[in-house]
């Protein structure tokens, strides 16, 4: 397996363990994290393919991560205060139960 | 395929099970921790050390204890719950397996992931600043109001409603 082979490898595992936990989990919190970690997942491909890129000097991979990174942040804040939202609204963080637009 | 490469590949791969399979919320967190602290050294590893430290900065630092803070805030970290998984568990892992088999055989069979390793030289930070400062300052602008947008909506949404 050639080096560029096993990071994408490997972040095509992260984005999956991501996935399978944002599918799988009944708490919100977790379902964030999983998207958090499908998030990374990109980015390590970002990085990997401007270190193999033959015009690491235009700086590309670098400029969209920092941006994603940024992005990332973002939205974990919007989303974690929406889950402090719903708990209060629901007294509860299980995806199961809040099953209703107008609660 | 180097032996630095698999331990990071190794701890990346654990933290992360770890963190969509352990029963305590706050353990979840720490764990997503640990794996962005791996990710950090991974790009490292492939020469950007300023991304590198922003990981550390911006997940570990700021992302992953703001996760704390929403656990302990949901009070998610005191009894863990009877079933993490949901009732059509099965379905998700399914899913995200296929996921995984397609991308992995994309991967395999692609051209693109036969490029040897480029020798050149260090990416400095000062090329980095110089870039987002002519070539990306739109865009930096654009994080600059989104960030604003989104720190301000954040406190609006978690604002406790007033009683009427």
């Amino acid at each position: 397996m050639t080096p560029l082979a096993g990071y994408l490898i490997l972040s095509a595992m992260l984005f999956c363990i991501g996935l399978a936990g944002a599918l799988t989990r009944r708490n919100a919190i977790i379902v964030l994290i999983g998207i958090e970690l499908m998030l990374n997942a990109a980015n390590l491909n970002f990085i990997a393919f401007w270190r193999f890129s033959e015009h690491s000097e235009a700086l590309t991979g670098i400029m969209f991560v920092i941006f994603s990174i940024g992005v990332a942040a973002a939205e974990a804040a919007v989303g974690l205060a929406l889950i402090i939202a719903i708990y209060r609204h629901y007294k509860t963080t299980n995806v199961d139960e809040v099953n209703s637009l107008k609660g | 395929m180097t032996i630095s490469f698999l331990i990071i590949a190794a701890l990346i791969l654990a933290a992360s099970v770890a963190a969509m399979t352990l029963r305590n919320l706050v353990h979840c967190a720490l764990a997503l921790a640990v794996a962005f602290a791996g990710l950090a050294a991974a790009y490292l590893q492939l020469n950007a050390q300023f991304v590198g430290f922003a990981q550390i900065l911006v997940y570990v630092g700021a992302v992953a204890i703001l996760i704390v803070f929403a656990v302990l805030l949901t009070r998610g970290g005191e009894a863990p719950e009877r079933n993490v998984f949901s009732g059509d568990w099965k379905w998700g892992a399914l899913v995200a397996a296929l996921v995984f088999g397609t991308l992995a055989w994309a991967v395999k069979h692609s051209f693109a992931s036969d490029r040897p390793l480029p020798t050149k030289a260090e990416v400095t930070v000062k090329q980095i600043g110089d870039a987002l400062m002519t070539k990306y300052v739109l865009p930096l602008e654009v994080i600059g109001l989104l960030l604003t947008a989104a720190m301000i909506g954040a406190v609006i949404i978690a604002m406790k409603e007033e009683k009427k």
